[in-house]
């Protein structure tokens, strides 16, 4: 069971909802998924319509209703859309997204931190999307970040997670749940980083674009399940070389005063 | 913190394969720790040193830190009845003034030492906040780093510490059995567990450099022990991330009051203590003092240790006046520190004196 801000989730799969060809191939591929957290661009609803074609289909008893501020391009932009959105649904969570390049979608980490602390503050649970730098998501936790989500590689770009080298130092060392989001492209991505030890994935295009979109959700629940089974077997450290079962060369000679 | 007898059941349930995937594993946690520290993983002693070793080589290199202890005053309001400067013993009590430590310290500056650590018996009538701070104020020029060792004090008091120039707070939870704790410590301050279990997270907040943290081996099950180390470290190193960390392992020595350890920790069971820790934490500084004896310390250097003591007197004034008696424990090895230097360099390692710089704290002196 995955908590983040007292709020349990037993799927560990987040849905973003861009890209999808229909409101309805959305709403399936959601249900498929199993998912229980949803996250939706702010500028892409009208939250104070319940007819919106996106929010009619997030139903809030069976889903966290996570809105981004994708679009925003520093922390001013981003709070004030976050204050939007609270005044018009009354919800407190929200994925920060600063994207001040527009090519290539990146994180700024200074906007983002400033964000984080102010909107903390503001009574926000706020999970903050950033580049996988350890010691960004060091300082977002300690800002008051409910969780902290690096991404694999940029956004929509199904590279898969090109970044597991500095995941695995954020995962080891975080005090908050780590969801990897972003370029994760194929459900073996999203396995890899449930069996390095995330907490969870946010998943977007790969299920969007799919030519099944619903079939593909499917796909990606079982890949998040199993990587968070074998993680929680324990797997055996990697090696380059050959290992003998005891590598004792010289010790018992080291042990002899014991 | 987890309840104490819970690890006791955790550590009985692992198996030998537990522990042989403990050994193989890139990132081990507390379940992991637990297999190390099992019953079942006493015959892989030589497995736990090897992993220690090469771990403690990759992070560490071919170092080991060198430090003294200056004891400020065996006064002490605690009945703790393990402890040589229990309030009960009828020991001869001595309290250095300022001048007299600044001496000792100075003592121990002249053999070599820059890193010294100020301990004194739980007393706030005689060492106090403001005696501490001019302390450290008096030394902070010529020490490289001034850590305490002394009873858990409140942040404010951590903060004007941090200030004045102490580097490093030390302070051990003696056992993380809350049950034995209560029986072990019938009367004074430090009979509240939780007090003094919070003295880490107050010191660390105030942005001391390293915490040190410990249990007395001798009073409870070892392995259990260890568990909670491990535990209390992970949770300090998750919310501490600026933080350096350390970890002792003080065995029951001979003391006044004759105390005879409840369990038996012999040198093969501390030897695997300090091996799953260091496998569990392979950036944790690792401390033996003088409390064990030369052969010991001999064999472990660059097994899992990091920090040794040298050259140590318990007894407040020792170092001036080494026939003074009034000492906490006895201490089991006397070696100075170019004895101690020249053991270290002759098994191919460094004996570093200096690892800290008083001018990192110089925004915060000015």
């Amino acid at each position: 069971m995955l908590t983040i801000a007292e709020t349990s989730f037993s799927s560990r799969l987040f849905l973003g909802t861009g890209k999808f060809a229909s409101s309805k191939i959305m709403e399936q591929a959601i249900s498929a998924s199993g998912t229980e957290m949803v996250t939706v661009a702010l500028r892409r609803v009208d939250l104070s319509n319940p007819n919106d074609d996106i929010m009619s289909v997030i139903d809030p008893r069976k889903y966290t209703f996570l809105p981004n501020t994708s679009g925003a391009r520093n922390s001013d932009e981003a709070i004030r859309l976050a204050r939007l959105a609270r005044a018009a649904s009354g919800n407190r969570w929200l994925k920060l997204e600063v994207t001040p390049d527009p090519r290539t979608l990146l994180p700024d980490p200074v906007e983002t931190l400033v964000a984080t602390e102010k909107l903390v503050k503001e009574g926000f649970i706020v999970l903050p999307y950033m580049n996988a730098d350890p010691i960004l998501a060091l300082r977002l936790q300690d800002a008051g970040a409910a969780a902290v989500m690096p991404l694999g590689s940029p956004i929509g770009t199904n590279q898969g997670i090109l970044t597991a080298f500095q995941i695995e130092i954020i995962i080891e060392q975080a005090g908050v749940p780590v969801v990897v989001d972003a370029g994760i492209g194929a459900p073996s991505h999203a396995a890899q980083a449930m069996e390095m030890g995330a907490d969870a994935v946010l998943v977007n295009t790969a299920i969007a674009i799919a030519r099944d979109p619903i079939a593909m959700a499917g796909a990606f629940a079982k890949a998040v399940e199993a990587g968070r089974t074998a993680y929680e077997a324990g797997m055996g450290a990697k090696s380059t070389n050959a290992q003998a079962s005891s590598p004792l060369q010289g010790i018992s000679e080291d042990l002899s005063f014991l | 913190m987890p309840d104490f007898f819970s690890w006791q059941n955790q550590l009985e349930r692992c198996s030998e394969s537990d522990v042989m995937h403990a050994l193989e594993c890139a990132k081990p946690g507390i379940g992991e720790l637990s297999a190390l520290l099992s019953p079942a993983a006493d015959r892989f002693l030589p497995q736990l040193a090897a992993r220690s070793r090469d771990l403690t080589l990759q992070r560490f290199g071919r170092t080991t830190q060198l430090y003294a202890p200056v004891y400020l005053s065996n006064f002490c309001t605690n009945r703790c009845v393990y402890c040589g400067f229990s309030a009960t013993n009828k020991i001869d009590r001595k309290a250095l003034t300022l001048d007299e430590a600044e001496k000792e310290a100075e003592i121990l500056y002249r053999r070599g030492f820059r890193h010294i650590l100020l301990v004194s018996g739980e007393s706030d009538a005689i060492i106090d906040v403001s005696y501490l701070e001019n302390l450290a104020k008096r030394l902070c020029s010529r020490f490289a780093s001034l850590s305490i060792e002394v009873q858990p004090l409140s942040t404010e008091a951590y903060r004007r510490l941090f200030a004045a120039g102490i580097t490093a707070v030390a302070v051990y939870q003696e056992t993380y059995d809350r049950e034995l704790y209560k029986e072990l410590h019938p009367a004074g301050k430090k009979r509240d567990y939780d007090f003094r279990l919070d003295t880490p997270d107050r010191a660390a907040a105030v942005g001391m450099r390293e915490i040190g943290i410990g249990a007395l081996l001798g009073l409870s099950n070892w392995r259990a022990e260890g568990m909670a180390l491990g535990y209390h470290l992970n949770s300090l190193r998750r919310r501490f991330w600026q933080t350096n960390f350390s970890v002792s392992f003080p065995r029951l020595r001979p003391a006044a009051g004759a105390f005879a350890p409840l369990t038996e920790v012999n040198l093969k069971n501390l030897s695997q203590l300090i091996f799953a820790l260091r496998i569990f934490d392979p950036d944790v500084g690792l401390i033996v003092s003088t409390r064990e004896e030369a052969a010991f310390r001999d064999g472990m250097l660059g097994l899992g240790p990091t920090r040794y003591s040298a050259g140590s007197s318990t007894a407040p004034g020792g170092y001036g006046n080494p026939e003074l008696n009034g000492e906490q424990f006895s201490v089991g090895d006397h070696r100075s520190l170019p004895e101690m230097a020249a053991v270290i360099r002759s098994k191919g390692f460094d004996p570093v004196c200096k690892d800290w710089d008083a001018s990192f704290q110089e925004s915060t002196l000015s």
